[in-house]
C-alpha cells in the first residue's frame, strides 16, 4: 500500500507539499518525494495539479455480508423515554436512503418500559420497530447495549445503520461497529447512496472542517454512520401510523458492564459554546458591554448560544466562559455570526470550521470576510435590528 | 495501579495560517503536538498515579517521528513509552487502528486502566476509545469529566452527557476517554525533562505485534475515503451589498433558503 507518484508528471511545484498536513512529502531533485511519515490520508492526491499523485488501489474480499444485508436501520436513543430531535431526523433521512434503495426502514429501541415510543418511530416513518425492553437496559450502559445492537443486527441484517452523533451515540455506536467487525463514519453531515454499488456515501468533515471528505464502507456490513443533529430533514409525521413491532428478549448472559448511581440534568443557563448549532460572537466593534445586549437578542432568536473574542473578553464586557478561539473555546456550530468581529488569525483557528459563517463588519478588509459564507460590510447596530425584523416576519 | 495512555501525534492546529487566496489552512512547516485532548487524557494518568500510585505507560501508533512525542510524555511524568510504527500502519481507519493499538496493549502485558482522550482533533471521531474498549473486551465509559473515587477494582466517574452528567461505576480492568474538565494539563517537570533527554522509545511494528498486513492500515480499514474536497467552495462566499437593513434582510433570507434557519421548528 502506497502513494503513488508520477515522477514524469509532476513538475516540482511544492503544492502537495504545502498541502500536506503530516509534513511527509519532500522534493528531491525537484520532484515529489513521499517519506515515512505518509498516512495515506489522500490530502495530496486533491491539490496534484498535473494529477501526478495517486493512492495504490487494493483489492479486498468483500465479506458475504455485503450480498445478504438489506435494509436501513435507525437507533432509536431515548433518554427517560424521551427520543431526542435527532431521532426523527435520522428516520427522515433513514426513509429517503430506504426508499433509494427499495427496502425497509427500521427503528431500534433500546430501554425499559419505553414501549409507548414505539408508535412515534412508525409516526416518524419506521415501518418495523425492533424493541428490547428489558431492565437490565434501564440505564445506558455501552457494554450491554452494545451487545444487545450487536446480537440484532447478526440475526437480522440490515445493510445500514445510523445513529446520531451525540454523547451517547458517540460513545456506544464505535463499540458496536468494532463488536460485528465493519466500518464506521463519524459525525457525517451528507448521506447518500451510490445506487449502482448500493453503498452509501457518507460525508464528513475532517481535519478540523477543513475539508470535506466521502468515505465509504464497501466490503462490510452495515454500513454504520453517526449523523451530526440538525442536519438532517425530518419526514412529514404521519399520526397514526402503524407498522410491526419486533420484539428481542435478552439472553439471560447479557449484564450491564458499568453501573449509573446518579443521573444529573444540567440546570440554569449555561454556555454551551461547543455543543450550541448556532453561536453568535460579538467582538470589539460592539462598542461596549452593552453592545452584547443585541447579540443576546439575535442568538435568542436563533436557538444559539452568546461567544465572544478575546478582544470583547479583555476588554470586561463579557466573561471568559464566552471565549472563542485558540486561547478559548473552539467551536463548530452549524451557523456562525460574527458582529463586529474582526477575525484574528486565533479566532479564525478557532471558529472556521463552523458550517455557515454570517460576519458584519465596518471594515471591509477585516479578515473574517475571507472566511465568511456571506459578509456584511455594515454597521451591526442597523444590520441586525433587520435580520431580527425579517425573523419575525417570517416567522409569522 | 497499571495505566496505559493512548496518545496521537496530530498536525499543530495553533500554528496554521490561513491562505488568503485558497481560505485553506497553509501546514507547511508542520509542527507535530500531542493531539491537545490526549493531553487531558496524560493529566487523569498522572491525577490517578499521584491518589493510588502505579506505572503510566504511554502508547501511541504513528510514523517514526512520533517517538519524539513519546519523549515528550516522559516529560509530562510518563514512565514508559511504546510506539508502534510500521509502514504498513499508513492510512488505517479507526477499526484497523485499534487493531493495532490492541496488540500494543497486550504487549505491554495489559492494563488496570485505559485512559484515552475523547477524540483526535484532525479525525475528531472520538471512535479509537470505545473501539479499543471492545477490541480488548473491556467495559468502558466515555466522556468522563471528573474521577470521583479510585479504587483497585474500580472507579467512580462522572460521564459527561448532552443534557448534563450521569455518575458511573467502572470495573477495572477498563478503558475512559476523558474531556477538558478532568483538569488543566500540568506543565512538564524539570526532572521529566531530564529523563525525556535520555529516553529512546522502544519500537514494534507489524511482525512483533503478531498482526498480518491485512489486519492494519488502510488495508485491514474497513473504511475507504473516496473524495476530498474544499468545504464552501468558491462561489458560497458572498459578500451582501446595500444598505444595512436590506442586507440584514438578505441575509436571513439566504439562510432560510440554505436551510440553515429553520422556519416554524
Amino acid at each position: 500500500m502506497a502513494l503513488i507518484i508520477d515522477k514524469t508528471a509532476c513538475t516540482g511545484c511544492g503544492s502537495c507539499l504545502d498541502a500536506c498536513p503530516f509534513g511527509a512529502l519532500d522534493l528531491v531533485e525537484d520532484k515529489a518525494q513521499v517519506n515515512d511519515n505518509c498516512t495515506l490520508c489522500g490530502t495530496c492526491v486533491e491539490v496534484c495539479p498535473e494529477s501526478a499523485l495517486s493512492l495504490e488501489d487494493i483489492q479486498r474480499a468483500a465479506d458475504e455480508r455485503t450480498a445478504t444485508s438489506r435494509g436501513v436501520w435507525v437507533f432509536a436513543e431515548q433518554r427517560d423515554g424521551v427520543l431526542p430531535e435527532v431521532v426523527a431526523e435520522l428516520l427522515g433521512q433513514g426513509g429517503r436512503l430506504a426508499a433509494d434503495l427499495g427496502v425497509e426502514l427500521g427503528a431500534v429501541l433500546l430501554g425499559h418500559g419505553v414501549e409507548a415510543l414505539a408508535a412515534e418511530l412508525f409516526a416518524q416513518g419506521a415501518q418495523k420497530v425492533y424493541l428490547a425492553d428489558d431492565p437490565r437496559l434501564a440505564q445506558f450502559d455501552d457494554g450491554i447495549y452494545a451487545a444487545v445492537l450487536a446480537r440484532l443486527i447478526a440475526r437480522e441484517r440490515p445493510e445500514i445503520l445510523l445513529a446520531g452523533a451525540t454523547a451517547l451515540g458517540r460513545s456506544l455506536i464505535p463499540r458496536v461497529a468494532t463488536a460485528v467487525a465493519t466500518g464506521l463514519t463519524a459525525d457525517c453531515t451528507g448521506l447518500a447512496i451510490d445506487p449502482a454499488r448500493r453503498l452509501l456515501l457518507q460525508t464528513r468533515p475532517a481535519f478540523g472542517g477543513n475539508i470535506m471528505a466521502t468515505i465509504i464502507c464497501p466490503d462490510a456490513r452495515p454500513q454504520m454512520a453517526t449523523v451530526r443533529p440538525r442536519v438532517m430533514k425530518k419526514a412529514l409525521p404521519q399520526p397514526g401510523a402503524t407498522g410491526e413491532l419486533v420484539r428481542y428478549d435478552l439472553d439471560a448472559d447479557l449484564k450491564p458492564s458499568t453501573q449509573v448511581l446518579e443521573v444529573v440534568r444540567a440546570i440554569g443557563e449555561q454556555v454551551n459554546l461547543t455543543a450550541a448549532e448556532v453561536v453568535v460572537v460579538g467582538g470589539r466593534g460592539l462598542g461596549g458591554p452593552e453592545g452584547f445586549d443585541l447579540v443576546r437578542e439575535l442568538a435568542q432568536a436563533l436557538g444559539g448560544v452568546v461567544g465572544a473574542t478575546r478582544g470583547a473578553v479583555d476588554a470586561g464586557w463579557i466573561g471568559h466562559a464566552h471565549q472563542v478561539g485558540q486561547t478559548g473555546r473552539t467551536i463548530g456550530p452549524k451557523l456562525y455570526i460574527g458582529l463586529g468581529v474582526s477575525g484574528a488569525v486565533q479566532h479564525l483557528v478557532g471558529m472556521q470550521s463552523s458550517d455557515v459563517i454570517v460576519a458584519v463588519n465596518t471594515d471591509p478588509n477585516a479578515p473574517i470576510f475571507s472566511v465568511a459564507t456571506y459578509g456584511i460590510v455594515g454597521n451591526l447596530f442597523a444590520v441586525v435590528p433587520a435580520m431580527l425584523a425579517r425573523l419575525k416576519e417570517l416567522r409569522g | 495501579m497499571k495505566i496505559i495512555v493512548c496518545l496521537k501525534q496530530v498536525p499543530d492546529t495553533a500554528s496554521v495560517k490561513l491562505d488568503p487566496v485558497t481560505h485553506t489552512l497553509k501546514r507547511e512547516g508542520v509542527a507535530a503536538v500531542i493531539n491537545p485532548f490526549d493531553l487531558f487524557a496524560l493529566e487523569a494518568a498522572l491525577q490517578l498515579r499521584e491518589r493510588v500510585g502505579g506505572q503510566i505507560l504511554a502508547l501511541t501508533m504513528g510514523p517514526p517521528q512520533a517517538a519524539e512525542m513519546l519523549r515528550e510524555a516522559i516529560g509530562y511524568g510518563v514512565d514508559d513509552g511504546l510506539l508502534l510504527s510500521d509502514r504498513a500502519f499508513a492510512g488505517a481507519d479507526t477499526w484497523a487502528t485499534t487493531a493495532a493499538l490492541a496488540a500494543g496493549v497486550r504487549h505491554l502485558g495489559g492494563a488496570d486502566l485505559i485512559v484515552c482522550g475523547k477524540q483526535a482533533v484532525d479525525g475528531d471521531t472520538a471512535q479509537v476509545g470505545p473501539g479499543l474498549a471492545m477490541r480488548l473486551g473491556l467495559p468502558q465509559v466515555a466522556f468522563v469529566k471528573a474521577i470521583r473515587e479510585a479504587a483497585a477494582d474500580h472507579l467512580v466517574v462522572e460521564r459527561q452527557m448532552d443534557d448534563g452528567y450521569e455518575v458511573v461505576s467502572l470495573p477495572l480492568p477498563g478503558l475512559i476517554t476523558v474531556v477538558r474538565e478532568i483538569g488543566e494539563p500540568r506543565p512538564p517537570s524539570l526532572k521529566g525533562k531530564m529523563r525525556a533527554k535520555k529516553f529512546e522509545a522502544p519500537v514494534a511494528g507489524a511482525a512483533a505485534l503478531g498482526l498480518a498486513e491485512d489486519q492494519v492500515g488502510l488495508r485491514g480499514s474497513f473504511t475507504q475515503v473516496v473524495e476530498v474536497f474544499a468545504p464552501g467552495a468558491a462561489g458560497q462566499r458572498e459578500m451582501l451589498p446595500g444598505p444595512a437593513e436590506a442586507a440584514g434582510r438578505a441575509v436571513i433570507d439566504r439562510l432560510v433558503a440554505d436551510k440553515v434557519i429553520l422556519l416554524g421548528s
